[in-house]
């Protein structure tokens, strides 16, 4: 696929772990610490996937989706919810805010790699 | 899990257990036909798979161990024979007792007992489980969230997925078509190898939005129509009716809630009629008509056929045909006659006992019947249909009938009534409705515990229902039930009785007359009135409710009735009709004969509603008194 997947996390070591596995599968990444710093980064180039957290200052994960689902272009772009807790209101809220897909902390490489395929397609 | 989809799951089971009992009974006539026992076969498929979601491991595996076996039945490799649709009962009851937290233990024999009769035909089926049929749909907009339907087909291709055909039904007229909504499903054979769980593993992202419909393809799969592109013209198929399932209480809940919303009402338009205030008035009128429609659509919702409860019915005389012995066909008509969901659970225990009584007391053993000329099963038949504003229910059997000697017989001896009673033989066959009244001279397990019949009458009196029996000796009885088509709300006729309200159901109204001037003054003892050429006997409601003073000038007579009966209630003032919410009375208050409840009035005041079936009996009673 072309284009950058944009990964949104106020944990460094988190960031780093998922898209050195990214890289490593071969996608383009880009990263943003904050979801208010994610949106400016989809605002200048609309990425073709996005990966984020829920807890983040400034902006939150469910914040980012709504404020990125405005966004022109975004249509079809697969929003993938990260958390930590297990929770269904939690991704019911955050589908409805327009995520596609979700993953509960902790997860390994390989887990990662199969929600991304799922979404993203091989 | 919440609570709420626990109890949904709860209520689904249920019907499908209903369901599967229908199906398997419905097996006894028609065992031929394949549709039914795959219609079987897939309640029996879904208990399984919903009992699996949540958490009934027992169920699950009991279903999935009996539906292994019943493959056989369907693959049309054992025949359906009473053995099997006895088993199949026994295993569906075993399945009913293990939803609400029965033991398991009786399911190994069920099993055990299954195997032994179909492998008996046939060697046990250890090939391969059949191939799934898998059909779903996306939610609409889930290619602006970034769906994308080809790599979910991907993923079930290298499931091995075949056979796939795209569902072009629900695409729009060309000019309504929206390119970011995704208007098409698909439809595919997977491999029975692949576990259902694997498969739900496909759509982890996407449950919340999918029409899943796996099942177990048959060995004869239904006839697979080519989809073909839908005309530009659009629309090939109607689009799919939805519906919803509620908890029966949500639906109490509303009935309540529009019942206040129906005197908020009552007191809204009351004071803006003080006010004066053109206005207010229109938009009173307008929640008036609001409410009103409010309360329509509740009912409607509220209204259940009757063929609801047929079901146990048939189990029912299924049983009995074995502990009695007897041969008994059980006929239904007007099972879509519907009423309020109440008044058909209440229905359900006095119409089980009946029928009980009808099997047990009233059918002939066939010898008997052979002798006097009938066929020797013997049939219990029950009939509704709509009479008005009120549903009738039937239930016949061409049984000996009730012997009105007998029944007189033992009434005289129970104390029932007095030895030289004069009565006809409708209130003698009628006397079976009374408290420790039995005809049967053996107790048996089935019916004459000397209890029931005065239960079935007492529910019929809460019912608000009259019952009359019909019997001739040698050709059966018939019982008729006339019951409310609803118990919550009903129109009402407001009156004044020496200054306080009381309301009468308009439905047992008639009609309405001056209470002529010769009998208005006070009780001159006359105690008929002629109405249209006929004697109608009246009662002087001043008097019933004991209140001095003098009567208004003009009396009304309202004539009410009563199942064939006709009785004249005087008044003092007819206000007008009004919706009326029934309120029960506390049981302090239900010794209360001629009043069968209360309701709220505009005001905030209350009116007690007067009981027509009791005054008529009242006002009959009194007549024949005096003309004995």
């Amino acid at each position: 696929m072309s284009g950058e997947i944009l990964v949104i996390d106020d944990s460094d070591s988190v960031r780093r772990l998922v898209t050195s596995a990214l890289r490593l599968a071969g996608y383009q990444t880009v990263e943003a610490p904050d979801g208010q710093i994610g949106l400016d980064k989809a605002r200048s180039k609309m990425p073709s996937a996005v990966i984020t957290d829920q807890n983040m200052p400034n902006l939150d994960g469910i914040g980012f989706i709504r404020a990125f689902r405005q966004l022109p272009g975004s249509a079809g772009v697969p929003v993938i919810f990260l958390s930590t807790e297990n929770a269904d209101t939690l991704k019911h809220k955050a589908r409805e805010a327009g995520a596609i897909g979700w993953m509960t902390k902790p997860f390994d490489d390989r887990k990662l790699m199969s929600v991304v395929q799922k979404v993203l397609g091989r | 899990m919440t609570d709420e989809t626990e109890e949904l799951f709860q209520i689904e089971a249920r019907q499908l257990a209903e369901s599967l009992e229908a199906g398997l009974l419905d097996m006894k006539s028609r065992p031929d036909d394949k549709a039914l026992i795959d219609s079987v076969f897939r309640d029996l498929h879904t208990l399984k798979g919903t009992g699996a979601m949540f958490g009934q491991t027992e169920l699950a595996q009991f279903l999935h161990n009996f539906e292994t076996a019943f493959e056989a039945v369907r693959d049309g490799q054992f025949p359906v024979t009473p053995v099997l649709i006895n088993l199949g009962l026994r295993a569906r009851d075993h399945a009913v007792s293990l939803l609400e937290g029965g033991p398991p233990d009786a399911g190994a024999p069920l099993l055990a007992e299954l195997d032994a009769l179909v492998t008996g035909a046939v060697p046990a089926d250890t090939d391969a489980p059949a191939d799934w049929r898998l059909t779903f749909r996306l939610a609409p907009d889930c290619l602006v969230l970034g769906t994308r339907p080809h790599t979910l087909l991907d993923e079930l291709r290298e499931m091995g997925a075949s056979d796939i055909e795209p569902l072009l039904d629900r695409l729009p007229d060309l000019p309504d078509l929206r390119p970011d909504l995704l208007h098409i499903g698909w439809r595919m054979v997977l491999p029975g190898s692949r576990t259902e769980e694997e498969i739900r593993e496909v759509f982890v992202f996407n449950e919340t939005e999918l029409v899943f419909d796996l099942s177990r393809a048959t060995e004869d799969p239904t006839p697979h129509v080519k989809e073909t592109a839908p005309s530009p013209q659009g629309g090939s198929a109607a689009p799919e009716r939805a519906m919803m399932r509620v908890p029966a209480e949500r639906l109490d809940e509303m009935m309540d809630r529009v019942g206040e919303l129906v005197i908020a009402e009552a007191r809204l338009s009351e004071l803006v009629a003080q006010a004066g205030n053109p206005q207010l008035v229109a938009v009173a009128e307008e929640i008036q008509r609001l409410a009103t429609g409010m309360r329509e659509t509740t009912m409607s919702i509220r209204m259940t056929p009757i063929g609801s409860i047929t079901g146990r019915f048939r189990r029912l005389i299924h049983d009995l045909n074995t502990t009695l012995g007897k041969q008994i066909e059980f006929e239904t008509d007007g099972e879509d006659t519907k009423l309020d969901k109440t008044v058909i659970e209440m229905l359900a225990d006095p119409l089980m006992h009946l029928i009980r009584n009808a099997a047990d007391h009233g059918l002939e053993a066939a010898p008997d019947r052979r002798a006097m000329g009938k066929p020797d099963t013997g049939t219990i038949r029950l009939a509704a249909r709509y009479s008005g504003a009120e549903v009738v229910i039937t239930l016949s059997d061409d049984g000996r009938g009730l012997d009105p000697d007998r029944i007189r017989a033992r009434a005289e001896a129970r104390g029932l009534i007095a030895p030289d009673a004069d009565m006809d033989v409708a209130k003698i066959q009628a006397l079976i409705l009374e408290p420790g009244f039995s005809t049967a001279d053996t107790v048996t397990e089935l019916s004459g515990r000397g209890v029931g019949m005065d239960v079935v009458k007492r529910t019929m009196e809460q019912l608000r229902a009259s019952i009359d029996i019909e019997s001739e000796p040698g050709h059966g009885t018939q019982i008729h039930m006339r019951l409310p088509l609803t118990l919550a709300i009903i129109d009402g006729l407001l009156v004044e009785i020496a200054g306080e309200r009381y309301t009468i159901p308009l439905l047992a109204v008639e009609h309405i007359i001056e209470l002529p001037e010769d009998h208005a003054a006070h009780d001159d003892g006359t105690r008929f009135l002629n109405i249209r050429d006929q004697l109608v006997p009246f009662l002087r409601m001043r008097d019933l409710l004991d209140s001095s003073g003098p009567p208004a000038p003009f009396q009304k007579v309202i004539v009410v009735t009563a199942g064939e009966l006709r009785v004249g209630l005087t008044v003092d003032r007819i206000i007008g009709s009004s919706q009326t919410v029934i309120k029960q009375l506390s049981p302090l208050h239900s010794g209360l004969k001629i009043f069968s409840g209360a309701t709220i009035l505009g005001d905030g005041s209350v009116a007690l509603i007067l009981d027509v079936p009791q005054l008529v009996a009242f006002g009959q009673s009194r007549e024949s008194m005096e003309a004995a």
